[in-house]
């Protein structure tokens, strides 16, 4: 299908882009990479009346590490931190995760902040984002504020951007010397929605795991942590006992939504395969 | 299709196939539906129309992207390479050559996005084995060949990059 009619706009700086968001209010839309964008508006599931281009505003496009901290712009495209040396150095996890995320062509263009403003729970970039207990920076013409990607993402598509602010970049912690990350998914072909995915991230102790984050996406309405689960694994040598604990902690804490291929239950074993897998990884 | 007098247009210069090009465009058409309605450049072609089968698939400042999912207008400025460039790269003759060869394809839809794919892998992973090459053209359908005989045609190109044979050619 063809999209219906719109105007566009490229944003010259920050600050236009906020005065034609403010002028335009839910007339218009934010294209960043476009490739959710454009597909919606061929399906004409979405008629704005202007759209503000702001992939050419290099202050949002990059990857930087300032001390202890990753930051990435949103602007930054997937394949950018794909094959960022400075990303596979400080969070292999979006390393690991990248390659899931459709496919080439789209990773072209798709951008970091496209994909987390847009909060689909089927994508990687949030569960990643929040087992690496990442932070969210957002601006308007008002200034900027931060918010934990624990508080960003607020349940289908929604998160905690309020209607004048635009996500401008992530900041990451460095990955420790101690940690390990590990990222997974399932799905029926390579480059579809993962029938279930997980971002996970540890330290390694002598026996076992000490500060563990599980963050599952494709089970909810958002990422979700696993908290029962990650004290169980982090309570003590990993032991088979241990384990199966945590498998039982994993399947009582999970609420999976059923998707139509897979039932609720399918999609919690799919889950607690992915969660054993994730923990040989982190001990390896 | 008819369209409405009053939509927004805009006038861009890009840069397509090695040529300047000036034209003034709807807002609201996307990349493919230029090159084709516009430019007469029919070569890249129209299928699902929502960034899932890579039939529209074309380079834009050299990265391939779905041109379904990209606006003629976001292309301002920028460069446009499609399957039909006057002066082909000689290893995207090679890999047309070598589609032929393997007969890699059957009624050609998807025949144009499946070389720019292919021409992305062969620049850009000169390594790669089977199994790289088939996760890299798993964007772009085929609904006749069921992909073999693409792969063999590609591995086959990349075998001959691996040969020497496109030693000469500097990769833009």
């Amino acid at each position: 299908m063809k999209s219906a009619s719109f105007d566009y706009v490229r944003a010259e700086s920050p600050a236009h882009a906020f005065t034609l968001m403010a002028q335009h209010g839910d007339d218009a839309r934010i294209l960043a990479g476009g490739q959710t964008l454009l597909a919606t508006l061929n399906m004409r599931l979405s008629q704005p009346a202007l759209l503000v281009d702001i992939s050419g505003l290099s202050a949002w496009r990059g990857i930087e590490v300032s001390g202890d901290t990753l930051r990435i712009g949103a602007l930054t495209r997937h394949v950018e931190i794909e094959e960022s040396p400075l990303v596979a150095q400080h969070a292999p996890l979006l390393t690991q995760a990248a390659p899931h995320i459709a496919h080439r062509a789209i990773r072209n263009l798709g951008t970091l902040g496209g994909t987390l403003a847009y909060a689909d729970p089927a994508a990687e970039w949030p569960a990643c984002v929040l087992a690496l207990q990442g932070t969210l920076v957002m601006a308007s013409a008002r200034g900027e504020r931060r918010v934990a990607a624990a508080d960003f993402f607020k349940g289908l598509y929604s998160t905690a951007l309020r209607e004048d602010e635009l996500l401008v970049a992530c900041e990451l912690p460095a990955m420790a010397a101690d940690e390990r990350q590990h990222f997974s998914e399932l799905a029926r072909r390579h480059g579809d929605y993962a029938l279930a995915g997980l971002a996970a991230c540890a330290r390694r102790t002598g026996e076992g795991l000490n500060d563990v984050r599980l963050a599952f996406l494709s089970l909810g309405d958002r990422p979700l942590r696993a908290p029962a689960c990650e004290a169980v694994l982090q309570a003590g040598p990993l032991d088979a006992a241990r384990l199966k604990q945590a498998d039982a902690a994993l399947r009582a804490e999970l609420q999976p939504f059923a998707d139509l291929t897979h039932s609720a239950a399918a999609k919690t074993q799919l889950a607690a395969t992915l969660m054993q897998r994730a923990v040989r990884a982190l001990l390896a | 299709m008819n369209t409405p007098l009053d939509t927004p247009r805009r006038r861009i210069h890009v840069q397509i196939n090695g040529s300047a090009v000036v034209r003034d465009v709807e807002c609201r058409k996307h990349l493919i539906d230029f090159l084709r309605e516009d430019c007469g450049l029919t070569g890249s072609h129209l299928g699902c129309e929502h960034g899932v089968c890579g039939a529209c698939s074309v380079r834009l400042d050299g990265a391939v992207v779905r041109g379904c999912l990209v606006l003629a207008a976001q292309a301002d400025g920028h460069a446009v390479e499609t399957v039909e460039t006057p002066t082909p790269s000689a290893r995207l003759r090679a890999l047309q050559d070598a589609f032929v060869e393997h007969n890699a394809l059957q009624c050609g839809y998807c025949t144009p996005g499946m070389l720019m794919a292919a021409l992305d892998l062969v620049e850009r992973r000169p390594d790669a084995n089977r199994e790289q090459t088939r996760e890299w053209i798993s964007g772009n359908y085929c609904r006749c060949t069921g992909y073999h005989a693409i792969v063999d045609a590609v591995c086959a190109v990349l075998e001959q990059q691996r040969a020497g044979r496109f030693a000469d050619e500097v990769i833009a």
